[in-house]
């Protein structure tokens, strides 16, 4: 098996043991990122940082006691700002825009020996649940239905971090996730990923979305590969208010396959109308296999569930509106070519137009109406107030001894690229309805892959954990994905 | 509640981007559309909520008020569209 193929922890015990050198596992990506240019994951290849990282890896892991992501070649989100290299978060607006510094993320990635191949497609600013909002066109899929050759979305925001992983063009991935922008894309590609608890990563250097529910992720092969990325990426950051000052468990040592008197509740407000019953079969089966290893399950109600997706709707947008006030045409990105007697204003008016997609223009005028005097209370103040109650509800079946909660993680298995393209923004939204409870509650929500539809494409289970428990939430997917034994791989086509 | 095209010409201007008069009525729909999903947010009772401000209940941290950075200007206008003699320049604004 080619080297790009491996996990992180089968390549980590590789390059521990000298079997094979970081650069050579580094090439090995290259040369299938190449390879992979029909899936249009990587936009921004950077090879030389990635060879120039890989023998500082090798050198460090000559001198032992190297990290446990050293020398391991990622792909990363284009959300993330990244020196010297471009990040335009999917936008022409930020066409040309090369940071002056380094994200947190990647900076702890990179201190820890990791390599970057390059920046991954996206959904414009991550707004967007298949990849087709992004100013470099739509990142595809390498899953297609059995004898169909019609592309398919990869999922979004994280698109290009999903195809990039699920196509072996590296051996993880980060992402980011406002709404389920991680935990759909992993599903829709039969991939890890995982949505920490708010404030466990920092947001420093990532291109912000809504602030109050943008938390950024590992996408991985696997759940022991995803609790040793996690380990890298997570932790205090003075540079972020919100990053929380307390102390990171070790995420792998918690995978113990041990999960005898844990009590997972699955909640009846997720079983919904019209829900496809594959995907009801694949949820019975996920949790026969937890009380298969020792679980107890139980029924629960989280009554506001209906709401989560009119709130998020309000209170992203709303935080997005704010948030991409700055592009304005004058520190940095496009500004448009102005005419004869054009002021500021019309400066601003053009640069926007021509450098928002329509996805992001629709979100920032939402959010603007609903921000704006007379609409505050209507809308803003109402979202909050059910978003209060949202997290009451996920606080009260905690309270009562329920240690995560399992659900599905898409209500579909993905869909193709134009499918939805006629349908109302709307449509696309309900996407979401399943990971943006998670969001709008702040707690760590993992996707593991569970099995194939009828059509042969992968479809995730959702584990919900609660605040800052990622550790065992882990190892509770740990579990999932075990008695899974999901192994299937998308046919190479590309 | 529906937008009409002059709302819907507002918020254009509200949040500075340009929409041609051509495109407003498409752009008031769409708009009508979204809200009108939020609309069942009013099924709720949020009588004595308070609206949640953050997602953690913490204290904010704080530091001393000092400078921690600077000298940095070339970095700063390194990428911006115009810069002339460290400053980041911008059409005439008359008031």
């Amino acid at each position: 098996m080619s080297a790009n193929t491996w996990t992180i922890a089968a390549a980590r015990d590789a390059l521990g043991k000298g079997e094979i050198s970081a650069v050579d596992l580094t090439m090995s990506c290259l040369t299938a990122i190449d390879a992979g240019d029909d899936l249009n994951a990587f936009v921004h290849k950077t090879p030389e940082i990635a060879l120039e990282q890989a023998r500082a890896a090798d050198a460090r892991l000559k001198g032992g006691e190297a990290p446990a992501m050293c020398g391991i070649p990622l792909g990363i989100k284009d959300l993330f700002c990244t020196k010297g290299v471009p990040s335009q978060a999917a936008s022409n607006i930020l066409k040309g825009f090369k940071p002056e510094y380094e994200s947190t993320v990647t900076s702890k990635l990179f201190d820890a020996g990791a390599v970057m191949l390059g920046k991954l497609n996206m959904d414009e600013f991550a707004m967007g649940s298949s990849n087709e909002t992004s100013a470099y066109g739509n990142a595809v899929s390498p899953w297609r239905r059995k004898g169909s050759n019609v592309q398919l979305t990869p999922g979004g925001s994280s698109g290009g971090s999903a195809a990039a992983v699920a196509a072996d063009l590296c051996l993880a991935a980060t992402g980011t996730d406002t709404g389920g922008s991680i935990r759909q894309p992993a599903a829709f590609t039969g991939i890890v990923g995982i949505k920490p608890t708010y404030g466990r990563v920092s947001r420093w250097g990532i291109v912000a979305f809504a602030s109050s529910l943008d938390q950024a992720g590992p996408m991985t092969k696997s759940v022991r590969d995803a609790a040793i990325m996690l380990q890298a990426m997570a932790g205090h950051d003075p540079k972020d208010s919100t990053s929380a000052d307390i102390p990171v468990p070790d995420f792998e040592a918690a995978l113990t396959g041990d999960i005898r008197g844990k009590v997972i509740g699955i909640p009846k407000e997720y079983r919904m109308d019209g829900m496809p019953a594959e995907i009801e079969a694949l949820w019975q089966t996920g949790i026969a296999m937890l009380k298969d290893a020792g679980a107890e399950v139980r029924d629960i109600s989280l009554p506001h569930t209906k709401y989560a997706l009119p709130a998020y709707y309000v209170i992203a947008p709303a935080e997005a509106s704010s948030n991409l006030a700055r592009y304005d045409g004058v520190r940095y990105g496009h500004r448009a070519k102005l005419s004869q007697g054009d002021g500021i204003t019309e400066m601003y008016e053009k640069t926007r137009a021509e450098g928002f997609g329509p996805e992001v223009q629709r979100r920032i005028m939402v959010g603007t109406y609903v921000l704006s005097a007379g609409f505050y209370d209507a809308y803003y103040n109402r979202a909050r107030k059910v978003r209060a109650l949202i997290k009451r509800d996920f606080e009260v079946v905690f309270d009562e001894g329920v240690d995560a909660i399992l659900t599905p993680a898409t209500p579909s298995a993905a869909f193709g690229l134009g499918e939805m393209a006629d349908a109302d923004p709307v449509k696309m939204y309900l996407n979401d309805v399943f990971t943006v409870t998670v969001n709008l509650a702040g707690l760590p929500g993992v996707s593991v892959p569970v099995g194939l539809d009828a059509q042969g494409l992968p479809l995730g289970l959702q584990l919900i954990g609660r605040p800052w428990e990622e550790a065992p939430l882990l190892n509770y997917a740990h579990v999932l994905e075990s008695r899974a034994g999901f192994v299937a791989k998308a046919e190479k086509w590309w | 509640m529906a937008i009409d095209i002059d709302t819907a010409r507002k918020v254009a201007k509200l949040a500075r981007i340009r929409v041609e008069e051509a495109d407003l009525p498409k752009l008031a729909g769409q708009l009508s559309g979204i809200l009108g999903f939020m609309e069942q947010l009013n099924e709720v009772d949020v009588t004595g909520v308070e609206p949640m401000t953050s997602v953690t209940p913490m204290r904010l941290k704080r530091r001393k008020d000092e400078v921690t950075d600077g000298n940095i200007q070339a970095q700063v206008l390194k990428n911006a569209p115009d810069a002339r003699e460290g400053f980041f320049a911008v059409p005439k604004v008359v008031e």
